[in-house]
């Protein structure tokens, strides 16, 4: 019997699981997929938000500011790559600089930090790429990029290493409530807990309706993205959004925390969950609608285009609840955007709901260990450091994946962590092997080599990202017999 | 670990190769190559195919057969060897920055870098097909390297898109390992593949090639389960109507070779955006003294013997810039005429010429019996006809020098404001072949 089972390890989940593992306590994380962070928490903008947009009252608005706060000590501890560069919302015209003007008074209320309005020049001076038609801008000084997968799975894993018990490929299929605990149905054996926490992002709904929740609906809305090469990263220097409009939100463009250019998303609901196609009409939308911030980017230097989901709720704001019906049953849902920033602030507050609950009691672990070990990643060490970690571990040594540097021993570290992961996707989001310009055209290969070695899984069951998503057939000769 | 050569080049593929040699052949002593992958050759190790070496050998020779005749030259000199050892750059003093498990973090110091890198493959990306991203989508090269050398088999129903010569290689080579090759489409009116690997590879093997067809979606969550293609009009648009759904459960891209100058760009080599490879001179030494670049790095070649050849240039240029010899005035200049899109060196030191220059052109379309001809002012100065012309394959085209000298306005060498005099290249068409593609 876990005390507290949480449902979803995306970032939500991953985030409740590590503030939750500074008490003694027994718990569990359930993730369907093969890895942490396979949903929504992979493919979005990467951005922690100032706070200044939510509007002033909303459980996003107070989540949000509250959690920019807490990303640089998340930083100094679990080290998955944050950096505070500011965020630009530019402004072309007299409507623009109304609704930019009512953005900087929601973002003194919702107590978001380093706001300013600023003119044009300003602007240039920081970000001489953008259109010359700038007439004002809210800088916020605050805000800043991070790579969300990464902070997912750092947290997940500093979770696990806390005493979490992460379980892979479990699909929730039912949830019974008995006197004092629910029992959770899966394609395995059967959990019991005490406590459950529905984190399940895009399927939140369909988990709550288990236990016959259904005042909310999630409505998967999807948004497309154009990650550039590195040469385009010098474009941009900060996070550029464009001025809401009764049109739509605009679409922002930034250099994400490892140095691409990227633009997106588009916001398109969409029927199907996960459905992540990115189609050729909205891309081009896309496209023209970043030429109005950034007027002169590189097509021929696109490296991919990708989409995600967000899990916007029928509520139309958070819903961070225990549920008044089945006690002990604690909805976190319909967490879009700024649900990233806002993570690690619900995970405090849901630890508050637990306690204030009495469902269990709160002891605070005395081991608890906040420290995530880095890894080496040779992209980002000095020739002194090199040479003293190659002639420690000579795989450090030799590089795998030439576009984004990553050696031998990025690869066999991540696959030695308290996270079993066994797909070529996994490691591409630990170590960035396969993120680059040939997208894996020369390392795959090797990296197969490397599981194989590593793992000993035969090379055709290994897959790139879900079950079914196999890279080789077979042997040549023996493929088809 | 520091250390000092005269020469080091960077990649130990059939341009390194032969660029070290060259200039072994001409005096250097201290010669360096560096070299990522475990064993010389390069992409050639995973070309098993024939037809490598027809110019160079007067022979048919497999890929791994062409670079083992290098390997073994290379092997009887005192040209040293790093393996498994990756350059990161070269800095604003010229010193290479490289690492490797054995010898940790290098800065190397020499004479004179050849630049030797190759190239690598577009992408899905880069070309922007839209649809799910499942596994099953590969780079012809890559598929190429699993089957090859590591002995696997990517899928059983391919479809390819584009018909660049190693996905034409690849359709047969699949064919072969029992994989049913449905279809290669080509978004053009032509193939930008050989005309040799068309017949050899296609249609030998009845495998149907759609031309001006593209793929609009690729379909499957897991798995590539299929892709939707379609017919595209004048302007490469695809054309609604003609969307037609193909099952498959791989995708080969074979849509184009980009020169890979990451380093060449961190020593700030002056790239041409037509080849995407550097500014070269006639011994292919770039806008910075002491660097020579050859191979697939300069601009993509379809035949490794004139890799080989070009190679040989760069490693003589590098010989004569490490004895002192080298002198950096710049003559001439060659200029795209009408119907080429580009011409290699894109500058000429005349006084650097012994006998002729060789050009490196491509044709922007194709053409039946034409003329390549070559101006200097209103003096026709070279012409040489061709039966046929097409963009897929590069012209080598002689000018004798002097030839050039007659028509050139030229003063003492090391003349330094002087503006070179311009020669352009172009190509005269005679009538259309009907039958071309």
């Amino acid at each position: 019997m876990f005390d507290i089972c949480i449902i979803g390890a995306g970032v939500i989940g991953s985030a409740i699981a590590r503030e939750l593992a500074k008490y003694d306590l027994s718990l569990c994380l359930l993730e369907k997929d093969q890895d942490v962070s396979s949903g929504t928490s992979k493919a979005n903008s990467g951005i922690v938000h100032g706070g200044y947009d939510a509007k002033y009252g909303t459980l996003k608005a107070k989540f949000c500011a509250r959690g920019n706060q807490l990303y640089d000590q998340l930083e100094k501890e679990l080290h998955f790559g944050f950096r505070r560069v500011g965020s630009f919302v530019i402004g072309f015209d007299d409507q623009d600089r109304k609704t930019i003007e009512a953005l900087y008074e929601n973002g003194l209320k919702n107590n978001a930090r380093g706001l300013k309005i600023v003119d044009g020049d300003f602007v240039k001076k920081r970000e001489p790429y953008l259109s010359d038609q700038i007439q004002v801008a809210l800088y916020c000084e605050s805000a800043g990029v991070i790579s969300p997968y990464e902070f997912t799975i750092a947290l997940a894993e500093n979770a696990v290493d806390n005493g979490v018990e992460l379980r892979l490929n479990t699909e929730v299929v039912g949830i019974h409530k008995q006197a004092d605990h629910f029992v959770i149905k899966t394609h395995q054996k059967p959990i019991q807990s005490k406590v459950v926490i529905n984190a399940a992002g895009l399927y939140s709904d369909k988990i709550a309706k288990m236990v016959g929740i259904e005042d909310f609906e999630i409505q998967p809305k999807r948004g497309e993205y154009v990650l550039f090469d590195k040469t385009q990263g010098h474009l941009v220097n900060s996070i550029i959004f464009q001025t809401p409009t009764e049109a739509g939100k605009g679409v922002l463009a930034v250099r994400t925390y490892h140095g691409n250019l990227m633009i997106g998303p588009s916001s398109t609901y969409i029927e199907e969950k996960n459905n992540v196609n990115t189609t050729a009409e909205t891309i081009n939308e896309v496209i023209h609608a970043a030429r109005k911030s950034l007027p002169n980017f590189d097509l021929k230097e696109v490296i991919t285009t990708f989409s995600g989901n967000r899990a916007c709720s029928t509520k139309h704001d958070f819903i961070i609840e225990e549920s008044k019906k089945i006690p002990g049953f604690i909805n976190i849902a319909g967490i879009e955007s700024p649900g990233l920033t806002a993570a690690p602030a619900i995970a405090q507050y849901v630890v508050e709901m637990v306690a204030a609950s009495h469902l269990i009691s709160l002891q605070q672990k005395s081991h608890f260990n906040p420290e995530r070990r880095p890894y080496h990643h040779v992209s980002e060490m000095n020739p002194k450091e090199l040479n003293e970690l190659i002639q420690k571990h000579p795989e450090y040594g030799r590089i795998i994946c030439r576009c984004e540097t990553v050696s031998e021993g990025e690869i066999k570290d991540a696959l030695s962590r308290s996270i079993p992961i066994n797909t070529l996707d996994a490691v591409k989001r630990r170590t960035r092997a396969g993120m680059g310009r040939c997208q894996g055209g020369f390392c795959t290969p090797k990296i197969l080599e490397i599981i194989y070695n590593e793992l000993g899984i035969p090379v055709e069951k290994i897959e790139k990202k879900t079950a079914g998503s196999y890279i080789v057939v077979g042997r040549t000769k023996k493929a088809f017999h | 670990m520091t250390k000092q050569y005269d020469l080091v080049v960077i990649g130990g593929g059939p341009a390194g190769m032969a660029a070290a040699l060259s200039a072994k052949q001409h005096g250097v002593e201290n010669i360096l190559i560096l070299e990522r992958d475990k064993e010389l050759g390069g992409i050639l190790n995973q070309c098993i195919h024939n037809g490598f070496g027809v110019h160079h050998f007067k022979e048919e020779l497999t890929g791994p057969e062409y670079s083992a005749r290098f390997i073994t030259e290379i092997q009887k000199t005192s040209i040293e060897i790093m393996l498994d050892t990756m350059v990161l750059k070269i800095d604003n003093h010229r010193q290479i920055h490289a690492i490797s498990p054995n010898h940790g973090y290098m800065v190397l110091k020499s004479k004179a870098i050849i630049l030797a890198m190759g190239c690598r493959e577009r992408t899905r990306g880069a070309i922007r097909i839209y649809g799910s991203r499942p596994s099953g989508i590969y780079t012809a090269g890559t598929a190429q390297r699993l089957i090859n050398i590591n002995g696997y088999m990517p899928g059983k129903e391919i479809v390819i898109l584009g018909s660049g010569d190693i996905g034409l290689v690849m359709a047969r080579r699949m064919t072969l390992e029992g994989a049913q090759v449905k279809m290669v489409l080509e978004l053009q009116s032509r193939s930008n593949g050989t005309l040799r690997n068309i017949v050899q590879c296609l249609e030998d093997y009845h495998i149907p090639l759609y031309l001006n067809h593209t793929i609009v979606q690729i379909h499957g969550k897991n798995r590539v389960e299929g892709v939707t293609i379609a017919k595209v009009d004048e302007n490469l648009a695809p054309i609604k109507a003609s969307y037609q759904y193909i099952p498959c459960d791989t995708l080969l891209l074979s849509v184009g070779l980009i020169p890979e100058n990451e380093i060449s760009k961190s020593a700030r080599v002056k790239l041409d955006s037509r080849t995407r490879g550097p500014f070269v001179g006639e011994l292919r030494q770039t806008n910075i003294p002491g660097i020579f670049a050859c191979g697939n790095v300069l601009h993509v070649h379809d035949v490794v013997d004139f890799v080989s050849e070009e190679a040989a240039l760069a490693g003589y240029g590098a010989a004569r810039y490490i004895r002192g010899q080298f002198d950096t005035t710049i003559t001439h200049q060659t200029i795209n005429g009408e119907g080429v899109t580009y011409v290699l060196p894109q500058t000429m030191n005349i006084y650097h010429i012994e006998d002729t220059c060789n050009l490196y052109l491509r044709v922007n379309k194709p053409y039946g019996r034409c003329q390549i001809e070559a101006w200097i002012g209103n003096t026709l100065i070279a012409s040489k006809r061709e039966i046929r012309c097409l963009p897929s394959e590069m012209i080598n085209f002689k000018i004798r020098k002097e030839a050039i000298v007659g028509s050139s306005d030229l003063r003492p060498a090391q003349a330094i404001d002087q503006q070179p005099t311009q020669i352009i290249v172009k190509i005269v068409g005679m009538d259309r072949d009907p039958s071309l593609p």
